[in-house]
């Protein structure tokens, strides 16, 4: 069954084309990366699909309903790039990861102990239990980051997308990252995920979307990283199977300092 | 001598209770966006709604809670489209809500005093219809805001999360337009339409200096402005100063107590462990020696 189908779809922002002609299909239990360059659109194509992006064109399909009479929203766990700006109003790990039942129990329903279990299971299951009454602020951006992800699988989605995940994350953090999605995926949940750079979570991916300048330059197995290219801080990705077209490096030219950079790792 | 012996101190007490509770359950969640000063702009607009209801002879909340319901709801547009930055849309508030007001009051035969009452809040005439209608929709706006604070907490703490989450996003940020400008005119008889925004803000602000979490700090901001309110009345009371200003001037003062005494208990917290190190075993204290 088939959990994102993309047939299509063009974006524009204010008249710019960001994305043109993207299809491509997400079956069930499948594990996809989409890479790209910065600027390339992925974040976008991400963005599209979960709505947060209106299309200029095509069409998109979430578990086999058009996406604008789709309803079912609990059964797709989303993790931003980063909390929130955060405003000073102080709020526990607990508090965040249970506005992700929010779309399982209504928002007129006060939490049952069913949603205070979900909430704990998905605390265990990213390592960060011991603090659930901890205020958000005081955590780390990889254990910001973990949240996140707990608060996505507080739902019990069925697909779970993830932008830039390991983005400035710490190495313990991407570990914990890369055990909790394996373990999502062993329970036969789809996973997309935008990344800049596969770190751990590599062995986990099956299939790569590569996009390039608003188009899908690439689709199939992880390319090898190769030569100086597969140093730390790189992750360039080669397209074989078009070779007329440039390689398509993936550089993380915004993130100071890198995420497997010693300096990133507290 | 006891003030309360009065009906008109027990009713100015009674409708200073309902805003300081009410204003801080909803200001939480003003803050929690960074929309703390929206309050104010609502207020300055909610002047034009007076200023209408003076020059038609009608009752001036009547007008202020229409007009001010209004620019709040076009105010949650703008920001919804995302084009004028939300400081500039605030601006064109202050700026028109104030000029709107003068010049319609003024357009009025009424009175300066009626325009500084609206201002400066004026506890002491408040009737017992104001009252009935403070109380009616303090209550329901303290309803919404508990009843649906998960959903409040997961819009304001993060929008787009909030939208994949298939939450009626757009829905519940017009409720926090509406209920804002409800606020604003039942808290203008209290404080007055320029000092309505710090009873929202300000009990949020010293709360949050020593909570942990969201529903602590909502309940903690929510007795820090209950009790400036009741402690404000009879102040002013007994040394005839102005209700609306003396509630403002104990919360600022809380805030400031609060802050001061969280930032001596951090220091005192911090000299404890250290202190401790000193007495621990021989190789910690051989290390720290050598660190120096």
């Amino acid at each position: 069954m088939s959990v994102v189908d993309i047939r299509h779809a063009a974006v524009a922002y204010g008249g710019r084309v960001v994305l043109r002609d993207v299809s491509m299909r997400t079956e069930s239990g499948q594990v996809t990366a989409i890479l790209g360059a910065n600027g390339s659109g992925k974040s976008t194509l991400v963005r599209t699909i979960l709505g947060l992006v209106p299309l200029a064109g095509g069409e998109i399909d979430l578990f086999g309903t058009p996406q604008r009479r789709f309803r079912e929203w609990a059964r797709i766990g989303y993790v931003p790039q980063r909390l929130g700006a955060g405003s000073g109003v102080p709020a526990t790990v607990g508090e965040v990861v249970a506005s992700g039942r929010l779309a399982r129990r209504g928002i007129f329903r006060p939490a049952r102990a069913a949603d205070k279990e979900a909430v704990r299971a998905a605390l265990e299951d990213v390592a960060l239990l011991d603090r659930i009454n901890d205020p958000v602020a005081t955590l780390s951006g990889g254990q910001q980051q973990r949240t996140l992800i707990a608060r996505a699988l507080a739902g019990r989605p069925d697909l779970l997308v993830l932008d830039e995940p390991t983005a400035g994350v710490d190495a313990v953090s991407q570990e914990a990252f890369a055990g909790v999605l394996s373990r999502f995926a062993a329970r036969g949940g789809t996973i997309l995920l935008v990344a800049h750079e596969l770190g751990p979570i590599q062995p986990l991916i099956g299939t790569a979307v590569v996009v390039h300048d608003g188009r899908i330059a690439y689709e199939g197995a992880v390319p090898e990283p190769a030569g100086h290219h597969a140093e730390p801080g790189h992750d360039h990705v080669h397209p074989h199977a078009q070779p007329e077209q440039p390689a398509i490096c993936v550089a993380p030219t915004d993130r100071m300092p890198p995420s497997n950079h010693p300096a990133a790792t507290l | 001598m006891d003030l309360f012996q009065y009906e008109f101190m027990l009713r100015a007490l009674a409708g200073a209770l309902v805003i300081g509770l009410t204003a801080p359950a909803l200001g939480i969640y003003l803050v929690q966006r960074r929309l703390s000063l929206i309050g104010d702009g609502i207020g300055h607009v909610a002047l034009t709604g007076v200023g209408v209801g003076l020059l038609f002879n009608q009752s001036p909340v009547l007008t202020a809670v229409v007009v001010s319901i209004l620019g709040a709801v076009g105010v949650e547009l703008v920001r919804q489209r995302g084009r004028t930055s939300g400081d500039l849309a605030l601006a064109l508030l202050f700026y028109g809500g104030i000029a709107g007001g003068v010049v319609l009051v003024g357009l009025s035969d009424s009175t300066s005093a009626n325009l500084t009452q609206f201002l400066f809040g004026s506890l002491t005439t408040t009737s017992r219809q104001d009252l009935i209608v403070i109380a009616v929709l303090g209550v329901a706006v303290l309803t919404a805001m508990l009843a649906l604070r998960p959903a409040l907490f997961a819009v304001c703490n993060d929008e787009e999360y909030a939208r994949v989450s298939g939450l009626p996003v757009r829905t519940l940020n017009l409720l926090l337009a509406v209920t804002t400008a409800v606020t604003v005119t039942i808290a203008m008889r209290t404080v007055g339409v320029l000092l309505v925004s710090a009873l929202m803000v300000v009990p949020v602000a010293a709360a949050q200096q020593v909570t942990r979490g969201f529903r602590t700090t909502m309940a903690a901001a929510m007795a820090i402005g209950l009790g400036a309110a009741a402690v404000g009345v009879t102040v002013s009371g007994e040394l005839d100063t102005a209700p609306g200003a003396t509630i403002v001037i104990l919360a600022i003062a809380a805030f400031l107590a609060i802050t001061v005494g969280a930032a001596t208990w951090r220091m005192l917290r911090r000299r404890i462990p250290a202190e401790r190190e000193h007495a621990g075993p021989p190789e910690v204290v051989l290390q720290e020696a050598s660190a120096r």
